[in-house]
C-alpha cells in the first residue's frame, strides 16, 4: 500500500495534474509537492505526488518496478482512477 | 545502480558477516518484504544474516475490530464504502467486505481518497465513507482529500480513520524484547514523508541502527550492508541510502497537511493491542468528517481467526511456516488471515516465493 510510482507531469490546472506512467495517464494532485511542475518527475502514491525525483532516477525506478512485475500489480489500481475532479479538473 | 553495484554490496555484506555473530534485521515495509523475496536477496545473504518482516503491511496491522466496523457500516442503507483494494478480502466475523458486496452492500475500490471525494461530489444522494488505513505515506493523502471535501462543501463525505504511525510500533517491538532485533531497514516511502530523522528515538533510546532504504535491488543491498557495518562497529546511527527521494526532515508540506487534519492518538494494532500515540485521529475541527461519529460506530474487540497466527507474524514472533494453516487451509485464493490477503503481507510473499516443495 505504501508503493509510490514515478511518473512525469504532462499538464496541470491548479493542483490537479495529469501524470504519465509510461503511457498510462492518471490524475494526481500536486498539493503535497508545490514545487513540482509540468515536465518534472514525481513519485505518486494514492493519487498524490509525494516527492520530486530526478529523471534518471525516475526512469531507473520504473525499470525496476517493471522488471519486478510490480507495475502489473498497480495497473488495475491505475485503471480504477477514472473519477476526474468535479469541476475544471480534467485537462 | 547497476549490476556491478549489486555484486559489490553483496561482497561487502559477505565480508562483514564473517565478523558478526548471527544477527537479525527487521524490515518494516510490505513493499520491502516482497521486493527482498522477488530479487532473491533473502536467499543470497550469508546464513548468519537473517531478515525478519515486521509490522509493515498496513492491512495486516489493522485490527480485526476495524474490519468488523467497516463491514457493519457497509451494510447500512444509503452508505457507499470506498476502500483501497487490499482491504476488501480481509475476513471479518460476518465475512469480508467482498462478502458484504455480494450481499448487496455498496463497496467501491478506489486508487485514491480523492476518488471517494469526487464520487461524493457527483452523487449527493450517497453517504460516501472512505476507509482511511495505512501509514504515514498514505495519511497525508487522506488529509488532503478531506481538505478538498471541505473546500467543496461536501456534507456526504466522511472517513473511518485508522491510520498508523511506524516509529511507535518499532519502539514497542524493541521494548517488548521478545524478538531480538539488531537493526532496521527503514521503509522508503514512509520516510519520504516523515524524513530520515524521524527514527531518532529508535537510535537514541534503543541503540539500534536505522537505515532508510529504497526498493531498487542494489539499493536494498546497500541498506543491508550499512546496517551490518554499524553493527560490526558497535554504532547505532540513522543512515539514508535512499537520499534521491528521502530528506532528513521529510516532506514538510505533507506533514503540515497531516498535522492540520489529524492528531496523534492511541491506536489498536492487530495482536499488539492499543499502543499510545501510535495512530491518527481527526482533530475536533474536522469532527464533521468523522465516520466513527457520524454513524455511531465503535471499534470492536481484536481477535485472530481461529488457528491464524497473523498477529505473531506481523511482529516477527512467528514465521508463516510456523502456522498450521499456512499453505494448507490458508492460501491466497482462500485467505484466512490478512497476511495472506494483502499482496504485501508476509504470508502472501512466502506463499509466492518461499513455499516448501509439496510432498507427493
Amino acid at each position: 500500500m505504501c508503493l509510490a510510482v514515478p511518473g512525469q507531469i504532462i499538464s496541470r490546472e491548479g493542483d490537479d495534474a495529469v501524470v504519465d506512467f509510461h503511457g498510462s495517464r492518471v490524475h494526481a494532485s500536486l498539493m503535497l509537492t508545490p514545487d513540482a511542475d509540468v515536465g518534472g518527475w514525481v513519485l505518486v502514491h494514492a493519487g498524490f505526488a509525494i516527492s520530486s525525483l530526478a529523471e534518471d532516477e525516475a526512469r531507473q525506478t520504473w525499470e525496476y518496478l517493471k522488471e519486478a512485475e510490480i507495475v502489473d500489480e498497480i495497473a488495475p489500481a491505475l485503471a480504477a482512477n477514472d473519477d476526474a475532479p468535479p469541476e475544471g479538473g480534467r485537462t | 545502480m547497476t549490476a556491478a553495484a549489486f555484486d559489490e554490496h553483496l561482497d561487502a555484506i559477505k565480508e562483514i558477516a564473517t565478523r558478526l555473530p548471527a544477527v537479525q534485521l527487521m524490515e518494516v515495509c510490505g513493499t520491502h518484504t516482497v521486493a527482498l523475496f522477488r530479487t532473491g536477496i533473502k536467499s543470497l545473504l550469508p546464513a548468519n544474516v537473517r531478515l525478519l518482516s515486521g509490522p509493515g503491511c498496513p492491512v495486516c496491522v489493522t485490527s480485526q475490530g476495524y474490519i468488523d466496523a467497516a463491514c457493519t457500516l457497509a451494510r447500512r442503507d444509503g452508505v457507499t464504502v470506498c476502500t483501497y483494494g487490499d482491504m476488501v478480502r480481509v475476513p471479518g466475523r460476518g465475512g469480508s467486505l467482498e462478502v458484504q458486496r455480494a450481499r448487496g452492500a455498496r463497496i467501491r475500490v478506489v486508487y485514491s481518497a480523492r476518488d471517494a471525494v469526487h464520487l461524493a461530489a457527483k452523487s449527493p444522494e450517497l453517504q460516501v465513507v472512505f476507509l482511511a488505513v495505512g501509514f504515514e505515506t498514505t495519511a497525508p493523502a487522506t488529509a488532503a482529500a478531506l481538505l478538498e471535501a471541505e473546500s467543496l462543501g461536501l456534507k456526504n463525505f466522511s472517513v473511518l480513520a485508522a491510520h498508523k504511525l511506524v516509529v511507535p510500533a518499532m519502539e514497542v517491538l524493541l521494548a517488548d524484547g521478545d524478538v531480538p532485533i539488531d537493526g532496521f531497514i527503514c521503509p522508503g516511502h514512509v520516510s519520504v514523508i516523515i524524513g530520515a530523522e524521524a527514527y531518532q528515538p529508535v537510535v537514541s533510546r534503543y541503540h539500534k541502527p536505522c537505515v532508510v532504504t529504497g526498493f531498487e535491488p542494489a539499493g536494498m543491498l546497500a541498506g543491508i550492508a550499512a546496517v551490518l557495518r554499524q553493527i560490526a562497529a558497535g554504532d547505532a546511527r540513522i543512515e539514508n541510502v535512499y537520499s534521491v527521494a528521502v530528506t532528513p526532515g521529510g516532506n514538510r508540506v505533507a506533514l503540515d497537511v497531516m498535522d492540520r487534519v489529524f492528531e496523534p492518538a492511541p491506536a489498536r494494532w492487530r495482536a499488539m493491542g492499543e499502543l499510545p500515540a501510535s495512530g491518527l485521529r481527526l482533530r475536533p475541527a474536522y469532527a464533521a468528517f468523522d465516520a466513527w461519529r457520524r454513524f455511531d460506530l465503535t471499534e470492536g474487540d481484536d481477535y485472530d481467526p481461529p488457528g491464524c497466527r497473523c498477529g505473531e507474524v506481523i511482529q516477527g514472533k512467528s514465521q508463516p511456516a510456523d502456522c498450521a494453516l499456512f499453505a494448507t487451509a490458508c492460501t491466497p485464493l482462500n485467505p484466512i488471515g490478512p497476511c495472506m490477503v494483502s499482496s504485501e503481507g508476509t504470508c502472501a510473499a512466502w506463499y509466492k516465493y518461499h513455499r516448501p516443495p509439496v510432498e507427493v
